[in-house]
């Protein structure tokens, strides 16, 4: 097991441990909706899958916070989201 | 219900007014349901039309807010020429169903605020009580 503090809440987590996974378990249901840093790094959406989080790791994640009168999905920043 | 004090408020009013012709946006924190701080934030779209926060901008205001105790309660932006209820964008971008949306219409004068909860794309109008 491993501590690893999510959003200011220490967790303890089974290793391996991708980003993906990290967000699963704390009920993220779009995670192409959300931005994640990794001990203050952004870690682009796509990396979430590949990327892993360590013992005493730090992981914050936010919600996309966006919208719009026309379609905006496109717009999404891939290397942050 | 969400209380909101009457500055905070004519704080996003006059930001909505200085950001024209753009939208603007940006969090609200407090306790419980009552908001005490605005982190007023960048809309990276720069548009009338549309708009997106700041990514780390975000994680700014989220670490400040946890260092002052609080919680983020809202997210706000502005439409400055359509009425205050989330558009369809608004709503399949709505990821978040732990926080109310707040949206300011500049469209009538004087503008209207008012607050959703929006959750798999179900919209419930909330009552923001000025206090």
């Amino acid at each position: 097991m491993a501590k690893i503090t999510v959003n200011g809440e220490p967790q303890d987590v089974a290793l391996p441990v991708s980003i993906l996974q990290l967000l699963k378990n704390n009920g993220v249901e779009r995670p192409e909706l959300v931005s994640v840093q990794l001990n203050g790094e952004f870690v682009g959406s796509d990396e979430h899958a590949t990327v892993s989080a360590n013992d005493g790791d730090t992981v914050d994640f936010l919600f996309f916070m966006g919208g719009g009168a026309l379609p905006l999905i496109s717009n999404l920043r891939t290397d942050v989201y | 219900m969400l209380k909101i004090s009457p500055a905070i408020i004519a704080e996003i009013i006059e930001q909505a007014r200085t950001g024209l012709p753009e939208e603007i946006c940006g969090y609200l924190a407090g306790t419980g349901n009552a908001v005490t701080r605005r982190f007023p934030l960048t809309n990276i779209e720069h548009s009338p039309e549309h708009f997106s926060m700041s990514p780390a901008e975000q994680f700014n205001a989220v670490r400040q807010a946890r260092q002052e105790g609080l919680t983020i309660l809202a997210g706000y932006h502005s439409h400055p020429s359509s009425p205050a209820r989330p558009s369809e964008e608004d709503i399949r971008l709505a990821a978040d169903p732990n926080i109310s949306y707040i949206i300011v219409s500049l469209a009538t004068e004087p503008p209207v605020v008012r607050a959703f909860r929006i959750n798999g794309g179900t919209v419930t109008p909330e009552e923001i009580a000025e206090e």
